[in-house]
């Protein structure tokens, strides 16, 4: 059947040659490769073009008439120390508080972020956790990464008991876990892939309930939508798109390619009306999801390095975003403008995350740590 | 552009993006008219030219791109770290400093990005060369490494030595300036490219990334078939004015401000500033009054209200005395079906057609017929999503009629009347005095004891309350 995908550039050649003469197959008559090609690119063009037809004002323009915010006072008010390697996710409980991080070194931790306490070490077999996520309940973590799997672990009280025993296998993927979340209950869970998919699971069975198709390489990211129907996610890739999906029909609803590079991040605005987008290109971006396209672009000259996470502020009038160049910076997401810059970390930011409440942010490093940071601003 | 981008392994594709950007930054730098100005440096009896200060560095960036010293020292910092900037009279300590450090640029043969990946052999020339010249004085790390790679590459190190004496032989022949300059670059690339033990490897990149020519999935027929029938829905959709989803955002922010701990701070304090957790027991889930903010927030949105615990309770009892109840109820069964067990999706389903949808059911609830007709229909083959536009159809009943209702009611205005407004804690007289931080019951503790009272058969209360604790 299909020859197994390997990534060797060896084979590589062999295999185009192969997959080409196989993509001929199911065609209609009169349509070749190259013409199903050249209608979905015009169909594409006209997208563009009808999008930028309602466009009758610019973000920074509407935004004119609304109060500056000033400087803030950032301070680091918690360094959580234990990981041996280098930090690659981290989420919150609804607790406000506790939070799970997971690591290069293959364990996830669940903290209490305000003690410090750790209250629960796992280790995973295989290194590279790059997922983890909290349940709604706080009673279990999800994780996932280079063993293509995610797994949901009970968080259990008992100190004799080895949670990582109690590990459940519900997703599995055909190559890396880039992200996961429960979707409103702990019943359910979303995985995103580097194997091109994304899909939803029930946690109790395993079964795949959902696959989503149409990425074209890696997915990086995923979020789930808060909005009062609750029924779409989006997700963004090394494909350079983002895309909005029902997790209902498994149909890709929205589509935005405007990013020149890999989008490592994405993330909702909290009226679910749109999101924002963290890229290796250096910028972030804005996408209105009525009105349908990108509506702002967060860059500086200065800003030379890829950004990798991004997160709001409760009011959604702050975009905190970590950097590839160890730095978190802090734009107004209706002026478009830079307010803040925040060092500290010692490598790179994998992970920011304002606290439920929006009380504290929470960033995740390459250089092992994790650090609750709070904010207000300056009198 | 001196990229290599056919070099072997996936890995230009990351580093492309901010290499390019860094050289167009050491590019700008080095320009005639609005570069850096540079001056001669002595080293020991030699003076090397095109050399510049540390404080130099940062007053351009500074001018460059209009930020402060901090941003401009960290973005000098990275230039040093990434190999295009070399200190001149310590090599081995690559930092930044803002004062008369003299540095160099790095020339863009021995960029990191051209030679990309730096490769075994060069580096086993480089060991070779230097174990020549000093007569075996190698750093020890450097001694431990060039036997490493004398086993590894056996086969050409015959080759390795003859390069390294050539070399050496060619660099003689150089003035004593080029030769210096060119030994401190060479030095320099490989402090980057193989740095001493304990300096981290700022060239790690993580996992490899799929370069362009692999991809995960087959760009076949069906792909572009599918990519057709998407871009197709996407033209048919409805979009709005920007104007209008913009002014969304504006006055979205300007609602939430007052809620935003960032923008407005919280009272009574911020627990992470205070150590003070008074802020997280005031709007627990259940509390005999609430905050004053919390319920301005159910008036915000139907879902503020709904996805508040207390909100949604004091709907139900609005609701109750208006006998539509069981609209809300309805709601959370589906809710239930919606995000619960696959394995119990029938039984509940069949619960709910009984509760609410059979005729004659106790809490029946007015949907119309047409939606009625096809939930019924569905329901003999029940699934996750079978109550979906039933559910859909009473959300909106309630939102559009008895919530706005609900609003204007005395239940609610005496409840945002006896709401707390908390006091502000003053900041500590003594500020070297920290507060101990208590720690909380973990949610899982919580509901472990819920279940445990569970099988006792005692009739346990919702998780979260425990009088023992």
């Amino acid at each position: 059947m299909w020859p197994v995908w390997s990534q060797t550039n060896q084979t590589s050649n062999r295999l185009c040659s192969c997959f080409l003469k196989m993509a001929c197959q199911g065609l209609q008559k009169g349509e070749t490769l190259a013409t199903l090609k050249k209608e979905c690119e015009s169909l594409k063009k006209k997208l563009e073009e009808d999008r930028g037809k309602l466009n009758d004002v610019e973000l920074h323009q509407v935004a004119e008439k609304v109060e500056v915010v000033g400087a803030l006072s950032i301070k680091t008010r918690r360094v959580l120390k234990g990981h041996t390697n280098k930090v690659l996710c981290m989420d919150w409980c609804k607790d406000k508080r506790r939070l799970v991080s997971s690591s290069q070194d293959g364990k996830v931790i669940v903290w209490d972020g305000f003690t410090l306490n750790k209250e629960h070490g796992m280790s995973m077999p295989t290194t590279w956790v790059m997922a983890c996520a909290y349940a709604p309940s706080g009673c279990a973590v999800a994780c996932g990464g280079l063993d293509n799997k995610c797994s949901v672990i009970p968080l259990s009280l008992d100190s004799n008991e080895n949670c990582a025993a109690k590990k459940k296998t519900v997703a599995m993927h055909t190559n890396y876990i880039s992200g996961c979340t429960f979707t409103n209950s702990d019943m359910q869970l979303l995985s995103c892939s580097g194997d091109g998919t994304s899909a939803l699971w029930d946690v109790e069975s395993g079964q795949l309930l959902q696959s989503f198709h149409g990425h074209t390489s890696d997915i990086l990211s995923l979020d789930l939508a808060p909005s009062e129907t609750g029924n779409t996610f989006v997700t963004g890739g090394c494909d350079k798109k983002a895309n909005v999906w029902d997790m209902r029909s498994g149909q890709n609803i929205q589509s935005f390619e405007c990013h020149e590079s890999d989008i490592n991040c994405v993330k909702y605005y909290p009226s679910g009306d749109a999101f924002a987008s963290a890229s290796d290109d250096a910028t972030c971006r804005f996408f209105d999801l009525r009105a349908d396209r990108e509506v702002a672009v967060f860059q500086k000259d200065s800003i030379v390095f890829g950004a990798s996470t991004v997160d709001f502020s409760l009011s959604g009038r702050l975009l905190f975003a970590g950097y590839n160049d160890y730095t978190i910076n802090v734009w107004d997401v209706l002026k478009g403008t830079r307010i803040s810059m925040m060092f500290g970390h010692e490598n790179r930011v994998s992970r920011v995350r304002l606290s439920p409440d929006g009380t504290a942010l929470c960033s995740a490093s390459w250089d092992n740590t994790l650090r609750v940071s709070r904010s207000f601003p300056h009198e | 552009m001196t990229i290599n981008t056919l070099a072997k392994g996936g890995w230009h594709r990351e580093q492309m993006t901010c290499f390019q950007k860094m050289e167009k930054v050491i590019v700008a730098m080095q320009d005639p008219d609005m570069g850096m100005k540079m001056r001669n440096q002595r080293l020991l009896i030699t003076v090397i030219p095109h050399a510049m200060t540390g404080h130099d560095i940062i007053t351009w960036l500074i001018q460059k791109y209009s930020i402060c010293e901090e941003e401009a020292l960290h973005l000098g910092g990275m230039l040093l770290k990434y190999g295009y900037i070399y200190p001149l009279k310590e090599p081995r300590s690559i930092v930044l400093h803002p004062d008369e450090t003299p540095y160099r640029f790095q020339t863009p043969y021995f960029w990191t990005s051209t030679r990309w990946p730096a490769s075994e052999l060069d580096y086993a020339i480089y060991l070779a060369k230097k174990n020549i010249r000093k007569q075996g004085e190698l750093m020890e790390y450097e001694k431990e490494r060039y036997s490493v790679l004398h086993k590894r590459i056996n086969h050409t190190w015959d080759f390795v030595v003859m390069q390294a004496r050539e070399q050496l032989r060619a660099s003689k022949q150089r003035r004593k300036a080029d030769r210096i300059v060119l030994e401190c670059q060479e030095q320099a690339y490989w402090l980057i490219n193989r740095p001493p033990p304990g300096v981290g490897n700022v060239l790690d990149m993580g996992l490899e990334r799929p370069n362009n020519f692999s991809l995960r999935v087959t760009l076949n027929s069906d792909y572009y078939k599918r990519e057709i029938e998407t871009c197709r829905r996407a033209l048919g959709r409805n979009r709005v004015k920007s104007s209008i989803c913009l002014e969304g955002f504006v006055k979205y922010s300007e609602q939430y401000q007052n809620h935003d701990p960032i923008m407005q701070g919280c009272l009574p304090s911020n627990p992470w500033i205070s150590d003070d957790t008074a802020h997280w027991t005031m709007n627990a889930e259940m509390v005999p009054t609430p905050t004053r903010l919390r319920v301005e927030c159910w008036s915000f949105s139907f879902m503020e209200l709904l996805k508040d615990v207390m909100g949604r309770k004091e709907f139900m009892t609005y609701l109750e005395k208006e006998f539509s109840g069981e609209n809300l109820c309805f709601w959370q069964a589906c809710e239930d079906i919606r995000h619960g067990e696959s394995s119990k999706i029938a039984e509940k389903v069949e619960e709910v057609y009984k509760n609410f949808l059979a005729p004659g059911a106790a809490r029946w609830v007015n949907i119309d017929s047409k939606t009625m007709d096809k939930t019924l229909e569905g329901i003999k083959r029940p699934h996750r999503f079978v109550m979906d536009d039933a559910q859909m159809h009473i959300y909106f009943l309630m939102k559009k009629d008895s919530y706005p209702r609900y609003l204007k009611s005395d239940l609610y205005k005496n409840m945002l009347a006896k709401a707390i407004i908390p006091q502000e804690t003053k900041k500590s007289v003594f500020p070297f005095m920290r507060r101990q931080r208590h720690s909380s019951p973990s949610p899982a503790q919580a509901a472990a004891q819920a279940t445990e009272e569970d099988g006792r058969g005692k009739g346990a209360g919702p998780a979260g309350t425990n009088s023992d604790v």
